[in-house]
């Protein structure tokens, strides 16, 4: 089911079979030609496969941009322990909700993903780890994969290509840091979701302590189109180094919010105002936030000309991220997102690396406070102090996600900070009634 | 411990999905699954997930107070959670849950008194596009307004569970 209207500007790659009756069911997606990059792939070595992947310019869509074909070939495909494939479906970085609509819309090409990756690496069995508030997200896959055993493209011998595999699906129980892909494989492991030191990296140590690899839900999803029409063709559809297309989820101050499938570099003012309808009720931007909340927010003036891909993002000291789109209009408090984001991380912190733990919840404390009116001067610089204290000190990318936006909006809407100082609560709360959608 | 014939057979595929002398990686679906049949997770569920699951009583604690929807109380019979995360923020969705609150009269994590209804202010669950959202146990409710939580709170004050 489609939440939101799709947009003449998207370009359906992933979702190209969203929309048709019964699109989730394994007989439409035969018939759109489903599984048919499996079976090429089966006729191909692991080398060509990976060469396919790498020539696409497929970067990891979970947010961290790794090059897909790249982090394939980590993996000793030769080593006598079995190897694993792990979808990570643990979506819950605020402001995404993409692989929610992959899974429920097309499940089958996750599959089929899957199985190019098995090949590609010699690997026989495979997890798709889903977060648990997403039950009918788990049963839609449930389903698909007991199709896909009962026509034969799962289990053993798969369509007379010689090659087996078993795919499982493992339910979270509501933990955002089980996202981080260390951290996901200890809770497949029926442990508390802390984060592993690495090295080792889980291409070499991962599942079980066996090479693993380790992709977000949309990654997989794009690897059948790119077998099947060429990893040159999806490159194409990109820019330079960064290929293909993104599932972006428009949240926030537009008219049409929605999930969209729009090209890598897709201008950023085209996708609010056109893709998104505009900010709604006749306002202006004033923060945008490109793929989910740990991304340092942009102000109106830097997005102009930015584009959705990871360089144009980058040179602005920012991240594509996940995908997730956060757009803000002007009249938002900036403290009180700040301290909303800042809440987020404080409650999802595991509380293994000390600067995470101690920085995320003392912040929390000084934005409250701050927000309430009770902030002094000091303050502005205290909080930009223990989030600089925080940045590259821990484990996993928690504790960076939570200092970056609260250091970006910090420094960019400080006069914001400054307009709280007055010993009243929040300048900017309107008495405005609720918004109706 | 005796589940429903449904819930043993997930237990018994749970155990078989994992490679050998890997049980333990059932453990928490076993407690989501048992937690939704039984209300919640109790002291004998956690020694019989242990003993299923070739670990201790203790080793299930542990893991349990992880995750933020394996709970040791029961919650109402309907689990209202509302998310109030950036996205939902941006649309009003902290004054929705202030209005869930007075509406029932109890507050974060609470139940109501005659044990139907129970409410939580949630992290982001992945509705962001479609916000503000609200999940009533398992199903989502998007573009929630303050007239439509009404209805729905309305309907589970009498719904036979």
């Amino acid at each position: 089911m489609l939440f939101n209207e799709p947009s003449p500007l998207e370009t359906k790659v992933l979702t190209r079979r969203f929309g048709l009756p019964n699109s989730a069911s394994i007989d439409t997606y035969l018939a759109h030609e489903g599984y048919q990059a499996f079976l090429k792939a089966s006729k191909m070595t692991p080398d060509e496969i990976i060469g396919e992947v790498k020539t696409s310019n497929l970067r990891g869509r979970g947010g961290a941009g790794f090059p897909t074909g790249m982090k394939w070939s980590f993996v000793p495909r030769t080593s006598p322990k079995p190897k694993y494939i792990v979808v990570n479906g643990d979506e819950s970085e605020p402001g995404t909700c993409k692989d929610r609509v992959l899974i429920e819309n097309d499940p089958h090409q996750l599959i089929e993903g899957v199985l190019i990756a098995g090949l590609s690496v010699d690997a026989h069995a495979g997890y798709v780890y889903i977060r648990g508030e997403y039950r009918y997200i788990i049963e839609v896959m449930e389903k698909a994969i007991d199709e896909a055993y009962a026509k034969g493209w799962l289990g053993k011998n798969i369509q007379g290509t010689g090659f087996d595999f078993d795919l499982y699906v493992h339910t979270g129980a509501g933990a955002y840091e089980c996202g981080e892909e260390s951290a996901l494989l200890e809770s497949l492991e029926g442990k508390r979701g802390v984060p592993r030191i690495r090295p080792p990296f889980p291409a070499v140590v991962g599942a079980f302590q066996c090479p693993t690899i380790l992709n977000n839900v949309e990654t997989y999803c794009a690897v059948p189109a790119i077998i099947r029409d060429g990893g040159a063709a999806f490159a194409a559809l990109g820019i330079p180094k960064s290929g293909g297309t993104k599932m972006t989820c428009l949240t926030g101050h537009v008219n049409r919010p929605g999930v969209y499938e729009l090209k890598i570099g897709f201008p950023v003012k085209q996708m609010i105002e056109e893709v998104g309808g505009g900010i709604r009720n006749g306002r202006k931007l004033k923060a945008f936030i490109p793929g989910g909340s740990s991304c340092p927010v942009l102000t109106a003036e830097e997005v102009e000309g930015a584009t959705m891909d990871y360089d144009s993002m980058a040179s602005r000291k920012t991240m594509l991220g996940s995908g997730g789109v956060i757009i803000i209009d002007d009249q938002t408090c900036m403290v009180k997102a700040a301290l909303r984001i800042m809440r987020f991380y404080s409650h999802e912190s595991c509380g293994w690396c000390i600067p995470c733990r101690e920085g995320t919840t003392w912040l929390k404390k000084i934005l409250t406070r701050f927000h309430e009116g009770g902030g002094t001067r000091n303050d502005i610089v205290l909080i930009g102090d223990i989030a600089k204290n925080m940045l590259g000190r821990t484990f996993c990318p928690l504790g960076d996600a939570a200092a970056m936006p609260t250091l970006s909006i910090v420094e960019k809407f400080r006069h914001e900070f400054e307009d709280h100082l007055n010993g009243k609560p929040c300048p900017y709360e309107h008495s405005g009634t609720m918004v109706t959608v | 411990m005796t589940f429903s014939p449904q819930l043993e057979a997930r237990f018994e595929k749970l155990l078989k999905s994992y490679p050998p002398g890997r049980q333990r990686s059932a453990m928490i679906p076993m407690l989501m699954y048992a937690q939704d049949e039984i209300g919640s997770v109790t002291d004998e569920l956690i020694t019989e997930v242990a003993a299923r699951t070739g670990t201790t009583p203790l080793q299930v604690n542990e893991v349990m107070s992880y995750y933020s929807m394996l709970h040791r109380k029961p919650l109402g019979k309907f689990h209202v959670q509302v998310c109030t995360n950036i996205s939902c923020l941006l649309h009003d969705g902290d004054k929705l849950y202030e209005h869930a609150c007075k509406k029932l009269g109890i507050g974060h994590k609470e139940v109501t008194a005659d044990g139907q209804i129970s409410i939580e202010e949630v992290e982001c669950m992945g509705a962001c596009s479609w916000a503000p959202a609200i999940q009533v146990n398992y199903d989502f409710h998007h573009h929630v307004t303050p007239a439509k939580l009404d209805e729905i709170l309305d309907r589970l004050k009498k719904k036979p569970v």
